[in-house]
């Protein structure tokens, strides 16, 4: 089933064209990675898709009622805002304390509920943020370069709690990324991007073809073994718990 | 039950309480606005739409409409201009600078024009609270009520928005309607509150109160509860103050409060050291 349908979207950014005749749909628990080198309009698709952007041209459809669990690419907290993570989690819907409690278990931080939002390490507040997206019990995961700001190995620990996530709800998993050897591997498709579709298709077939080769080169071939990932072990992750 | 009522009614009489109750209704209808004018970095927004109530007062008394109608025309009118042309070049701050001061300007000269009628300019400049009379009373207090209902009614939206638009969107919550709703609550604020303090210090009471309710806040309904009690605070203790020492009320209104900011500043500090 079509949870996310566009077609031939072109979407305007400051008054500037930064995704053309963009054609894709994702299914119901589907894991559909877009790459594509910094400015290359991922967030912008992104943003498209959510409809937080109006097509400059084509339409996007989603199917109707479809929970967005939408983990941005940073929320940026001032401090002038005082916000506890418990209160964070209610936001744009109140959710009980078990609920909270279990969702924040799920994303691998069960002992942050009262601690202030500002106050987060660059780990913990990407799993905060994932927790809320569970909260919605959502039909779709979007990830905006939800890494951003981790290290390797954070980085590692939190695409993996992501699949134990996903493998656990059955929902679909809309990836943006642009270390690609951490992401690309556990994806049902990816969708190269720069301004448009370049190509798309599984990993493997996306990593040979001389478009994204022109883009990424193939530098990052030797890596994409690694976090391959693997539904049949156990994982025994630590988590970086200030 | 109809002695109440009398009494209620000769307390009316009092200008003092008048006074007061005006403050009061005020004070409330700033708290959990104000406290959004400072998490979404608004107060130059505030202040352009309070500006322009001045060319508001100018209006309808030229027009000999009622000036509550000329304040809240000029005030939305102001904040959709604001809307409008952010984002299209000039730098925010900038643009907001531009239109805050030719909207004060353009209201200080169209109200030179006015030969024919008396205008106490002060008094709508810096507010003129001890003259309000019942009528006024029961604007101010209809406004913050809607105002106050407004902000309850879209809480869980609006807190989202502030946080992330795109967040919000995710979840089906359009982030221009929540600004819209946010652009009329402060319009309606600015003239409920142009009696109170005038079009110059209204910017002072929508900042000020939620800044010193900051440190001491850990969730943001506890802010615009403590912002509502600091507002409160300083309208009737600035009343009284300015009673006492004989100091016009609208800026002895807004020293109160930045003595109470003042104070919320050393005690969150001491709150956080301690």
């Amino acid at each position: 089933m079509r949870l996310i349908t566009a077609t031939d979207l072109t979407l305007q950014q400051a008054g500037k064209t930064v995704m053309r005749n963009v054609n894709m749909h994702i299914d119901r628990g589907e894991i559909v990675t877009l790459v594509g080198p910094n400015g290359s309009g991922k967030s912008t698709l992104v943003k498209g898709l959510i409809g937080a952007l109006t097509p400059q041209s084509g339409q996007v459809e989603r199917l109707r009622g479809l929970r967005i669990g939408y983990v941005p690419q940073s929320l940026h907290m001032d401090g002038l805002l005082p916000l506890p993570v418990r209160r964070f989690l209610c936001l744009p819907h109140r959710h009980g304390a078990d609920a909270i409690a279990r969702a924040l278990d799920e994303a691998g931080v069960p002992d942050l509920g009262n601690t202030q939002m500002r106050a987060l390490s660059g780990g913990q507040f990407q799993r905060v943020l994932l927790a809320r997206a569970l909260l919605m019990g959502p039909d779709i995961l979007i990830l905006d370069e939800a890494t951003q700001g981790l290290d390797q190995p954070g980085a590692a620990a939190f695409y993996r709690q992501i699949a134990d996530v996903r493998s656990q709800l059955g929902c679909a998993v809309l990836m943006v990324s642009h270390d690609l050897h951490v992401v690309m591997a556990a994806s049902d498709r990816v969708l190269c991007l720069n301004g448009h579709v370049c190509c798309e298709g599984t990993p493997d077939v996306v990593q040979d073809a001389p478009e994204y080769r022109a883009l990424f080169g193939s530098g990052t071939q030797g890596a994409f073994a690694i976090y391959r990932h693997d539904h049949d072990h156990d994982h025994h992750h630590d988590h970086d718990h200030a | 039950m109809t002695t109440t009522i009398i009494t209620t009614m000769t307390m009316l009489d009092d200008f003092l309480v008048r006074a007061g109750l005006a403050g009061v209704g005020t004070a409330l209808a700033a708290a959990p606005l104000g406290c959004f004018v400072v998490w979404r970095r608004m107060a130059y927004f505030g202040d352009a739409t309070a500006h322009a109530a001045l060319l508001g007062v100018a209006l309808s008394l030229a027009f000999q409409g009622p000036i509550i109608l000329g304040v809240l025309a000029t005030a939305l009118i102001m904040a959709f201009l604001v809307m409008g042309l952010s984002g299209r070049g000039l730098a925010e701050d900038t643009l907001l600078g531009v239109l805050a001061h030719a909207a004060l300007a353009f209201g200080l000269v169209s109200v030179s024009f006015l030969s024919g009628v008396r205008v106490d300019l002060m008094g709508y400049l810096f507010g003129d609270i001890l003259a309000v009379s019942k009528t006024d009373l029961a604007i101010i207090w209809t406004g913050a009520a809607v105002v106050i209902g407004l902000m309850l009614w879209r809480w869980q939206r609006l807190l989202t928005t502030t946080l992330n638009p795109d967040l919000a969107q995710a979840s089906g919550i359009s982030a221009r309607v929540e600004q819209l709703v946010l652009t009329v609550a402060l319009a309606l604020t600015v003239a409920v509150a142009i009696k109170a303090v005038g079009a110059l210090l209204i910017g002072a009471l929508l900042v000020i109160p939620p800044a010193a309710a900051r440190p001491l806040a850990r969730t943001p309904e506890a802010m615009a509860i403590l912002t509502a009690c600091v507002g409160v605070l300083s309208t009737l203790g600035g009343l009284g103050l300015a009673f006492e020492l004989d100091t016009p009320t609208g800026p002895t209104i807004v020293c109160t409060a930045t003595g109470l900011f003042v104070v919320g500043a050393v005690f969150g500090r001491f709150g956080r050291t301690g």
